[in-house]
């Protein structure tokens, strides 16, 4: 862990950055508006370009989780896209549980791949799970108990750096293992797909669109306002602290075991509230989301954007999703090249990320 | 006069085997009569034990033995037919071919099971003993007996042995079923298993010895079930074992987290294939493996000293950085190979000498390359140890781990130290994958599979430690098969990343913690 401290960017920059902030909010906010346009209108906006920007900031907002867990309290997780996906599978069991009958083969209660495996009956853990408000609370409690569990086990014998990131991404691997199979009730291999709506909504529907989007933006700015209330706290100094010298910290008295649950299970929350939005706007949900080349994915969206500054997470997730959405269109082949290479460049020779082009601090 | 001594003489010479042959040509006649004419003609011939019945059999069996108007029986050769009673060459002109029905097939595969169990070919023999232990049938007792006497084979006399117990179990006397029964007891297969269970029923008075039996039986099985499930478990530790041998060294020793490393042992893997392509068609094709160990170690060994010197250097002290770094050559590495050989799997194939699979006492089967992994594991292992404790190169790195300023002003020049260590672990990843791709496919993410496991063992049998490193990585492989029967191998997989995960809340740093001034390096 890099003995450097973060400060906060001052004066000019930190306008700056705000600025650019409200710009992106803006831009996106304008997106669902300019798709309802007539489709011969010259601002008009394709459909798939707002499933795209929902699912990117969805992107960012577990990118925001991460860079709160990472770039504040040094817990490098190379496990936040199991709660992204557990958080996506919440919302999946809801989505599966409002086709009803609709399904192939017509069941009224069981979702296809359970009539195809011969359940029976639905499996408790289903049950409640076609109340919206339950599932929503589900695709929170889940990854934030696994997050305390695991955090509170790591933490207390005072397992950090590496040895902690191990333990996660060893986490996520056994969590797709285990999904993949078809005996948990979680439709195994194939994982959910086919929904139908939500809230009512069908969601190819442009309404649907346009909620999910902006409910995505809207948790975006609440994460955000909430982690920057967390780091601007003296939490959040404490936190900074624990980042650069753990044991003065704990020697002064502080709990830093306390601290560190408290940063990695509220990370863990916002990161499977992302996966429950991300879910209905890319209409599927399946063991590959634990992978654990995924989790690593995400933290690189981090490191790209500068870590410790939470706009760096944002700004990051999205310009690395562009290039890759960018590249695998243009040549498929160069893709993992430019990821390998982004590690790499970013570790070697942008230690700060983007905003620190643009903050352009006092350097190391 | 002179030609009816040499009529004399020949006709001697040819009445000894003529008459050796009598049963033979007489049987003959019957084929292509009539189907039941046809049946009885091949039990003859099966009873016959004439060599010269077999190519006529397998000729009917398919469906080519001719029959010309004058009851002549041809049998087909490479070019061409022979009168199957002369050994003569003949014309197939006006034949037609012999034709067999359910009744003819019965009787054909009895008639080549005798006479397979007597062919000179000891493969013939045994495929022979395992159709007549199979099929049982009363009259066969007086040929396995004679096959008995002239089997010289003990695998095959063995099986005969037992093909005659079966035999006996259903058409024996009562002192012929109870030998049977203890034989069959004795000689603890599934098969003989479920013989006796049949036999249960048909023989009441005999309930008591076949319950021994059975017992006995089940016995052995568990015995052999504990004993593969031991080498299996051998195996996948000797395998962890080498994956993480590599890990040791870098991860352990020097610190550095190489998530790259499963990409060395892919790199390995196709370093073994490489050589096997260029030595195919030329007299080294047999060593292409032998020749690939070294290849390989020296291929990925230069990889990680480059990595070493180019990128991991600089991050020296920042552990997460250098983690995300390799972690992205490690992509870099994987889509070249992909790009550079395809995304399929390549084929490696194992000499010779390596295949087959090696019977224990007490019939545990272990497969050949399995077991050379496992030597190969625990050599690579002591020569890991050899070289730190003993060789100049050894003590260099303990020094510079030890204290690194103090081995710079004793003149040892740390960086080439720590690009050799770094090396080192590659090679040994490129060791590894020589070993994998006998028993894995050789595919660009050979590596993703075996690096988290690796780590697992670093991490569980102690940081630092190369006896922690060979205790833990055979310990999870042997935990992950005896748990694989009960939970499947995906739980069981779960189970031990969980367990782990509890175990190093008791022993956080692992089972063999380094102790003293070392423990803060």
């Amino acid at each position: 862990m890099s003995a450097t401290a973060l400060p906060a960017p001052a004066g000019a920059a930190r306008i700056t950055i705000r600025l650019v902030l409200a710009g992106i909010v803006l831009v996106l906010a304008a997106l669902p508006i300019l798709n309802a346009l007539p489709e011969s209108h010259a601002l008009h906006v394709s459909d798939f370009i707002v499933t795209v920007g929902g699912k990117w900031i969805t992107y960012a907002i577990l990118a925001l989780a991460i860079d709160l867990a990472w770039g504040y309290a040094g817990i490098l997780s190379l496990g936040h896209g199991a709660f992204f996906a557990l958080g996506g599978y919440a919302m999946g069991m809801h989505l599966m549980r409002l086709i009803g009958p609709r399904g192939v083969y017509g069941h009224p209660v069981l979702p296809d791949f359970m009539v195809f495996l011969g359940y029976k009956e639905l499996p408790w853990y289903w049950l409640g799970f076609e109340f919206f408000p339950y599932a929503l609370f589900m695709a929170m409690f889940v990854p934030g108990l696994l997050a305390l569990i695991v955090g509170w086990l790591a933490f207390r014998s005072r397992i950090t750096g590496v040895y902690f990131s191990i333990i996660t991404q060893a986490m996520t691997y056994a969590l797709m293992l285990a999904f993949f199979r078809n005996d948990m009730g979680f439709g195994g291999n194939n994982g959910f797909t086919d929904f139908k709506e939500l809230l009512g909504m069908p969601l190819r529907s442009a309404n649907a669109r346009a909620t999910l989007f902006y409910a995505s933006l809207v948790l975006l700015l609440i994460s955000l306002w909430l982690c920057w209330r967390i780091a601007e706290s003296k939490l959040g100094r404490v936190l900074v602290a624990i980042r650069d010298a753990e044991s003065r910290v704990r020697f002064l008295g502080y709990d830093v075991t306390q601290h560190k649950l408290f940063v990695f299970v509220v990370s863990a929350v916002i990161a499977g509230l992302a996966g429950a939005l991300y879910v209905p706007q890319v209409g599927i949900i399946n063991p590959g989301e634990f992978s654990p080349g995924n989790s690593i994915e995400a933290v690189i969206w981090v490191a790209v954007g500068g870590r410790g500054t939470l706009l760096g997470a944002i700004l990051g997730a999205f310009s690395v999703n562009a290039l890759k959405t960018w590249l695998t269109t243009v040549a498929p082949d160069l893709w993992l090249f430019a990821l390998g290479g982004l590690f790499v460049a970013v570790t070697l020779f942008l230690p700060r990320g983007l905003i620190g082009l643009i903050t352009k601090a006092p350097g190391r | 006069m002179k030609h009816t001594l040499l009529g004399f003489v020949l006709v001697l010479l040819l009445a000894l085997p003529a008459r050796a042959q009598d049963a033979f040509v007489s049987a003959l006649r019957g084929l292509g009569e009539g189907f039941s004419e046809t049946a009885t003609a091949v039990e003859r011939l099966g009873a016959s034990g004439d060599p010269r019945a077999l190519p006529v059999l397998r000729a009917l069996q398919d469906g080519r033995l001719q029959r010309l108007p004058d009851g002549r029986i041809l049998v087909p050769r490479e070019a061409g037919f022979v009168d199957a009673a002369t050994g003569a060459a003949a014309e197939a002109t006006g034949g037609e071919a012999v034709r067999v029905n359910n009744r003819v097939r019965a009787a054909l595969r009895g008639a080549l099971g005798q006479l397979q169990i007597l062919s000179p070919d000891a493969g013939e023999r045994s495929a022979a003993a395992d159709a007549v232990f199979r099929s049982r049938s009363a009259e066969n007792v007086p040929l396995l007996k004679t096959a008995l006497e002239r089997e010289t084979l003990p695998a095959i006399r063995e099986k005969l042995r037992l093909a005659l117990a079966a035999t006996q179990l259903v058409a024996g006397d009562e002192a012929a079923k109870r030998d049977a029964i203890a034989l069959l007891g004795a000689a603890g297969t599934t098969e003989a298993r479920a013989l006796l269970i049949e036999a249960k029923a048909a023989n009441a008075g005999l309930a008591a010895p076949i319950d021994a039996a059975i017992a006995s039986i089940d016995q052995t099985l568990a015995f052999r079930q504990a004993g593969e499930t031991l080498f299996q478990g051998l195996s996948l530790g000797s395998v962890l074992l080498l994956a993480a041998l590599g890990l040791a060294i870098t991860f352990g020793v020097m610190g550095v987290i190489n998530m790259a490393h499963g990409e060395f042992v892919m790199l390995g893997a196709y370093a073994t294939f490489v050589v096997q392509e260029a030595c195919r068609g030329t007299a080294l094709a047999p060593y292409a493996l032998p020749l690939a160990i070294p290849f390989a170690f020296l291929v990925t060994a230069a990889i990680g000293a480059l990595l070493e010197r180019g990128l991991i250097r600089y991050l020296y002290g920042r552990p997460l950085e250098t983690l995300l770094m390799t972690f992205g050559v490690g992509m870099i590495l994987q889509q070249a190979v992909r790009l550079a050989f395809g995304a399929q799997n390549r084929e490696v194939i194992s000499p010779s000498w390596m295949q087959g699979t090696l019977l224990l006492p007490g019939g545990v089967a272990v497969t050949q390359n399995r077991l050379w992994i496992i030597l190969f594991g625990l050599a690579v292992f002591l020569m890991v140890v050899a070289a730190i404790r003993f060789t100049r190169f050894g003590l260099e790195m303990r020094a510079v781990v030890q204290n690194r300023r103090i081995a710079a002003t004793m003149g040892i020049r740390t960086g080439r130290v720590d690009a050799l260590t770094f090396a080192f672990g590659s090679g040994l990843a490129g060791l590894a994958g020589v070993a994998l791709s006998q028993i894995d496919n050789v595919s660009p993410n050979l590596g993703t599979g075996y690096i988290i496991d690796s780590f697992m063992v670093v991490v569980f049998g102690g940081v630092g430690s190369l006896a922690g490193t060979l205790v833990g990585a055979f310990t999870l492989g042997i935990v992950n098969k005896v748990l694989e029967p009960y939970a499947g191998a995906v739980l069981a997989k779960v189970f031990v990343l969980v367990a782990i995960m509890l175990f190093i809340q008791r022993r956080p740093r692992g089972l063999f913690a380094l102790k003293g001034r070392a423990a803060e390096a």
